[in-house]
């Protein structure tokens, strides 16, 4: 499976580290949809930690899309509420 | 569906937009390649715009650096000509100019870690435009249409999902570096008022008052006038004064002498 942090690049991983990664993208969905600034900053965090930990880099010239897209380590609640609607993408 | 999901989702719906509106889909090809190095001129310029305010920064904290050692110097030699009420104001100017400086501090980091994702970036996306030059043509060449949809279905997804990630990852470079050229347009004008350098030209105006306030420079002064004070009074003065090259001025007299000449025109303002 590939997936991709914003800002950073993309990553490969096995199928099995998903599971682990959804559970920590369930706690992140959770603090977007409860506007909780804090538990947003540190499930993010965690899953960006735990994703670099289990991801592959994939190299530079790979052109291949990604399954699931993270959001980069500083991004806002805002952003990534924008992200997950049409408004956050720049048109064209 | 969570937020990795979701996201993800948005990114191609919106490649499947563009490659709805393509009746052929080998003219996706050429027509995102073109799309590809216009980013790619895009992200590069936006490297030197960080680059460019980068620098701005530098030589702005240099300059308050200087001006800060400065107000010290000026501060150190009021208090030994016993014009307390002149160190004052130097040292709450230079209270000043020392939060100035740690803002600054701040904002350079973060520009300087934007730059290198920035950089970054433009090396990952010179990568896959490369890549998508070959691609592309080996696609023309070898598919027919029909097989050739498949191919570049998922290539084109692939490459406007990296366009979209660097695109965001340029704005927002963009509005950092407009944030950063405001404040360091705010600093100039604050430093060519006098506000932050000027601290011998009598009382300032209200609102140089205000801005000092504003910056919080009250705090701390007081204890930095007893610290000098004690210095002076430990003998440590006199080397001090020398080492400010300013021994030769009578430092009694304050409105008019050794500070002023630092910067003509500015006392009167």
């Amino acid at each position: 499976m590939i997936i991709r942090i914003m800002g950073e690049g993309q990553l490969k991983l096995e199928d099995a580290a998903v599971d682990e990664l959804n559970k920590l993208d369930a706690d992140l969905e959770k603090a977007v949809e409860s506007s909780d600034q804090a538990a947003f900053g540190s499930a993010l965090r965690a899953l960006l930690v735990r994703a670099r930990e289990v991801g592959v880099e994939l190299p530079p010239d790979a052109i291949e899309p990604s399954d699931l897209i993270l959001p980069r380590e500083d991004a806002t609640i805002e952003e990534v509420r924008e992200l997950m609607t049409d408004d956050g993408l720049i048109p064209g | 569906m969570g937020v990795m999901k979701r996201v993800s989702t948005i990114f191609r719906a919106k490649a499947n937009k563009t490659l709805d509106r393509m009746e052929d889909p080998r003219e996706t090809l050429d027509y995102s390649y073109q799309t590809q190095l216009e980013l790619l001129q895009k992200v590069r310029r936006g490297v030197a715009d960080v680059a460019t305010s980068r620098k701005r920064l530098e030589l702005q904290m240099n300059q308050l650096q200087q001006t800060g050692d400065k107000l010290d110097r000026q501060a150190r030699d009021s208090l030994a000509a016993g014009r307390e009420d002149l160190a004052r104001e130097a040292l709450s100017r230079k209270a000043g100019v020392q939060g100035q400086l740690t803002d600054l501090q701040a904002q350079y980091a973060s520009l300087q870690g934007e730059e290198e994702k920035l950089t970054a970036a433009s090396q990952r996306l010179q990568a896959k435009v490369d890549a998508f030059r070959v691609r592309k043509e080996t696609i023309k060449a070898t598919y027919t249409a029909a097989e050739a949809t498949t191919r570049i279905n998922e290539t084109f997804t692939g490459i406007s999902e990296e366009m979209s990630d660097v695109g965001l990852a340029i704005q927002r470079a963009e509005d950092k570096t407009e944030q950063m050229k405001a404040r360091a347009g705010a600093i100039d004008e604050l430093m060519a008022s006098g506000a932050l350098t000027d601290a011998l030209g009598g009382p300032p105006p209200d609102d140089i008052q205000a801005e000092l306030d504003r910056m919080g420079a009250s705090g701390g002064v007081d204890a930095e006038l007893e610290r000098m004070k004690a210095e002076l009074a430990g003998g440590s003065a006199p080397k001090e004064i020398a080492g400010s090259g300013q021994t030769d001025t009578p430092v009694g007299q304050p409105s008019g002498t050794s500070f002023q000449k630092e910067q003509p025109g500015s006392g009167g303002a």
